[in-house]
């Protein structure tokens, strides 16, 4: 086993158990700080997979500022176990069917996705991912989209502006 | 059977120089706090610490062995897990930091070549800004698991301070970006050795003045210490911590405030580069050695300035950092951005007139 593997399976468990911690831990601050450890371990893949840029970013931009604004919310309103209202249990069955139903309907679409198969993950030596390929792909190939997306951007935040002011 | 295959001589290379480069910001951050103490007495004209040891040297080891010794409080009300967490995170990001900076070129020894510089990556510095945004969360833990109002408000002021400085702070670094095409913290540096190139304060002075500005801010260092505003939230975030647990805390300041300094000095002040010397010229080792003195000196000025600054300024009021942050750093830094990418394309499609 090289050490690329030993690390795979290592953030493999790390990202599974933080994500399923988040979901089961009863006070919302640690659930919150259960999906950092989930987001560092995602970067963590996408830094084996060569792709620092993304990896870097999504610990920016999730880990480093929507994490905290969660986390700025959930303190602020002070959610505990006495106060937070407990569902009842036919409630959480529902939950974890529908749930389980999803998870199904994904695995199937992912095993038939033809796109993928016979496909390999590149470990290591990939290079998309490096910062100077991806701007040259994002403002080459991908322009409209690139801007689409931005200005996109720019009326979620004029929105969140107008909203604030009121 | 071979389990890991490593070159193990690398791995004992970079074990020993993050031995070193740890060791070495724990001892400058030690010898900060006295540095500290000693400047604010020069400034306030009166002599300062000056009873352990020659000159009051020993001082920071006395404070350190005070901070060993008391007694570790947890209050009841606490969230013990959290309340432990808070401080080993905000020294873990701080020292984190310390991976991507060069410290100087390479050493020779033993025939192996020895870069000083735990790991050049090319997405240098934002990685940087990756860890300055975890740094938050040892603030925001702290004072939450607390359990205290006052810790809770700091926690909150001292959040939203480092995101909507943060903001400011990127965009003043993108327009240094565009001048270096590269965001390798070795490249820069590189960069700004080359005779033909200054250092980049040339290009970007109000990109470093609102770099530093943003930084003093990052530190949570006066005029933007409000998360430790002492008159109004008694000590802020750290108010129920003792003993080493506040000891980190108060380390972990200093140790950001060498970290940023050394990372100032990078990127604006030519990094390990001596300055009208050509290290070329010299013995590798001797450069080595030049380089990392030449980049100490610059880091201990701009302590100097941080602590300057700290002895001379009073504190903002939270309506005014909010305002300098959003209507004055932003705007100043998006004009700065689109100032140096109209240069740059005038340079790279140069107009006949």
């Amino acid at each position: 086993m090289a050490a690329t593997q030993i690390i795979f399976w290592f953030l493999s468990v790390l990202a599974l158990v933080s994500a399923l911690m988040v979901i089961l831990s009863k006070s919302p601050v640690y659930s919150v700080l259960w999906l950092i450890a989930l987001f560092f371990a995602i970067s963590g893949h996408y830094i084996l997979l060569n792709a620092q840029f993304l990896a870097i970013v999504n610990m920016i931009v999730y880990a480093g500022a929507i994490m905290v604004l969660f986390l700025f919310v959930i303190m602020l309103m002070n959610l505990n176990n006495e106060t937070e209202p407990q569902k009842n249990l036919w409630i959480q069955l529902t939950g974890a069917i529908s749930g389980g139903c999803l998870l199904m309907l994904l695995i199937s679409l992912i095993k038939q996705a033809t796109e993928i198969h016979g496909k390999r993950l590149i470990f290591e030596n990939g290079t998309i991912g490096l910062i100077e390929n991806l701007g040259k792909s994002l403002f080459n190939e991908f322009v409209i989209p690139f801007e689409i997306s931005s200005v996109l951007f720019l009326s979620a935040m004029v929105g969140a502006v107008v909203i604030g002011k009121k | 059977m071979n389990i890991l295959v490593i070159d193990w001589l690398i791995f004992a290379e970079k074990l020993v120089l993050i031995a070193v480069i740890i060791f070495s910001s724990l001892g400058v951050a030690l010898y900060t706090t006295f540095a500290e103490r000693k400047v604010a007495a020069i400034l306030q004209d009166r002599p300062g610490p000056n009873r352990a040891g020659p000159f009051g040297l020993l001082q920071p080891l006395a404070d350190g062995v005070k901070l060993f010794t008391k007694e570790e409080i947890i209050p009841n009300a606490a969230n013990k897990f959290l309340f432990i967490l808070g401080p080993g995170l905000a020294m873990t990001a701080a020292l984190m930091t310390c991976a991507v900076v060069p410290w100087g070129n390479k050493l020779e020894l033993f025939g192996r070549t020895i870069a000083l510089q735990i790991a050049d990556i090319n997405i240098g510095i934002l990685y940087v800004f990756a860890v300055v945004s975890m740094g938050v969360y040892g603030i925001m833990i702290g004072g939450w698991a607390s359990n205290n109002k006052f810790s809770l408000m700091a926690a909150l002021r001292g959040a939203s301070q480092a995101i909507s400085y943060e903001l400011a702070m990127g965009m003043s670094l993108i327009s240094l970006l565009f001048l270096t095409g590269s965001l390798s913290l070795k490249t820069i540096v590189e960069q700004q050795i080359n005779n033909s190139h200054f250092w980049n304060i040339i290009y970007q002075p109000v990109g470093f003045i609102i770099f530093f500005i943003c930084a003093l801010a990052e530190c949570n260092r006066t005029p933007f210490d409000l998360p430790e505003a002492e008159n109004e939230l008694n000590f802020g975030y750290h108010q129920e911590y003792s003993s080493m647990k506040l000891g980190f805390y108060l380390f972990s300041e200093y140790i950001n405030m060498f970290i940023s300094s050394a990372i100032m000095a990078t990127m604006f002040f030519g990094g390990y580069d001596m300055p009208f010397v050509d290290e070329s010229k010299f013995d590798p080792n001797i450069a080595a050695i030049i380089g990392i003195v030449a980049l100490m000196v610059k880091v201990v000025i701009f302590i100097f300035v941080f602590m300057w600054i700290r002895w001379t300024i009073p504190r903002f009021r939270y309506d005014q950092l909010m305002d300098l942050g959003w209507k004055k750093l932003l705007p100043l830094a998006l004009a700065n951005m689109l100032i140096t990418a109209f240069f740059i394309l005038l340079q790279s499609n140069p107009i006949k007139f």
